[in-house]
């Protein structure tokens, strides 16, 4: 199966930071991989890379055949293959839900606005907040608006999603919702590049656990084999902090 | 007593000034809705350049902003009107105080907006950009919007200060309504003309201030 992201020897610098030394990462198709690592491991920044949210300093990026480094490239549209969703929502406050998802539709795919709704009405739906499409973001939960935010991206039927801790500014009694909606897109078989602290999530649903750490990816596999038998000492010394909690 | 009301609020005088002071406040008004536009026009193109990080961009534009926020919008005007036309650029009174206008509170506006451009997050760009939208959409359709509702106090605040400014235009000679009631009292003796004006000037200018209150009150709540 061809991969569809396809991310060689990435180096980051930001000014005088390292961030990223020289990381390989691929993404088959209907592949979910995690990527763990305590903060400041680089693998945030790994992840805005291969949408070119930031631009690495060498490396070369393939993202569903298409080279992201490739300055021929039309960014604009390669992004709307890529669905990306952040800690932080990032929701736009002064639209509702529907207006959320629908702007890319209609600006970007340029689509009608009934088309594009009706579309943006069909993402809603697939994140359980059909109910919720005339809500403004200050309206709902921090879970809703996260959903609302997956339904953004996904309303442009990505090849690729990238997930960037998107539960960690989240109540606890809201990552549920959250992660049920992920599992759901993972088993209508999207491909899925995560970044975040859930490990239970990561045992149940990852095909394959990344670990990084000081901008290097030190091993990687089957989340069996990475929580239960780590090979290198900074994996054992992670996954034991993060058991503990 | 007697005397007071004479020179101030003589009615005779009001209702024989009162065409003139019309033609004023009619001036004034045209004034402003011309300079207010023009300058908030002015103001998002500064505001927009400022979003470019170029230092080919940014360093004229600083100089740009500095330079029209330091000089007194009197002087600019009496330089526009009396010292251009030694370079042969002759556009009379409007034309003189609708480019003055135009330097000096487009660079006001400039300012407010900037400010309410950096007071979004980072994030709310990268969401729009992630989708697929240039800069120019992210700019215009996310980050505008929002910045515009975040400064509104203070921009409904310089178009108060600005239609108070159009009374500088008297200087050149422009008939609007302080011109227009410095005229009649030069000619009927008679303060009245002068606190007809202010009247007026109140009654325009007092609902923007109201509005101004509620826009302030509900963003105070709003945090």
């Amino acid at each position: 199966m061809a991969d569809i992201v396809d991310a060689r020897a990435i180096h980051k610098h930001f000014g005088p930071l390292h961030v990223l030394k020289g990381v390989d990462l691929t993404v088959a198709e209907r592949e979910l991989v995690f990527v763990i690592g305590p903060s400041g491991s680089g693998k945030s920044t790994l992840l805005r890379c291969l949408n070119r949210l930031e631009e690495p300093t060498s490396g070369s990026i393939l993202v569903d055949g298409i080279d992201m480094l490739d300055k021929r490239t039309d960014i604009n549209r390669a992004r709307q293959r890529i669905g990306m969703v952040f800690q932080s929502f990032n929701l736009y406050p002064h639209m509702t839900a529907l207006g959320n998802v629908a702007l890319a539709l209609r600006k970007v795919l340029k689509q009608g606005r009934a088309e594009a709704e009706q579309r943006a009405q069909a993402a809603l739906a697939r994140v359980h907040l059909a109910d919720r499409a005339d809500h403004y973001p200050g309206q709902l939960s921090g879970g809703q608006q996260q959903r609302v935010a997956i339904a953004r991206a996904i309303a442009l039927e990505p090849r690729v999603m990238l997930f960037d801790e998107p539960t960690s500014a989240l109540d606890p009694e809201l990552v549920g919702g959250v992660l049920q909606a992920m599992r759901e897109l993972r088993e209508d078989g999207m491909t899925m590049v995560v970044v975040s602290h859930e490990m239970g999530f990561a045992r149940a649903a990852a095909d394959r656990v990344v670990f990084m750490a000081d901008g290097m990816k030190l091993e990687e596999g089957p989340p069996g084999q990475i929580f239960g038998d780590p090979q290198h000492e900074r994996t054992r010394a992670f996954i034991r902090q993060i058991e503990r909690h | 007593m007697q005397d007071f009301v004479e020179a101030f609020l003589n009615i005779e005088i009001a209702r024989e000034a009162a065409p003139i002071l019309w033609q004023g406040l009619w001036q004034t008004l045209l004034l402003s809705v011309i300079v207010v536009p023009l300058g908030i026009l002015g103001g998002i193109i500064l505001a927009l350049l400022s979003t470019v990080h170029s230092a080919w961009v940014r360093w004229p534009l600083r100089v740009w902003t500095d330079l029209f926020r330091a000089l007194p919008p009197l002087v600019l005007l009496v330089f526009i009107y009396a010292g251009l036309p030694f370079a042969g650029l002759e556009m009379g009174a409007f034309g003189a105080v609708a480019l003055g206008f135009f330097l000096n509170t487009g660079a006001y506006y400039g300012e407010i907006l900037r400010a309410g451009i950096e007071s979004i997050p980072r994030g709310q760009v990268e969401a729009a950009r992630s989708t697929g939208l240039t800069r120019w959409q992210a700019l215009s359709l996310i980050v505008l919007p929002q910045a515009v509702r975040n400064v509104l106090p203070d921009l409904v605040s310089n178009t108060l200060e600005v239609v108070k400014l159009t009374s500088i235009a008297s200087v050149v000679a422009l008939p609007e309504l302080l011109f227009q009631a410095r005229q009649a009292q030069s000619v009927t003796y008679n303060a009245t003309p002068i606190v007809a004006a202010a009247v007026a000037y109140f009654i325009l200018l007092w609902p923007v201030v109201r509005l101004l209150s509620r826009l302030e009150n509900r963003q105070l709540a709003g945090r």
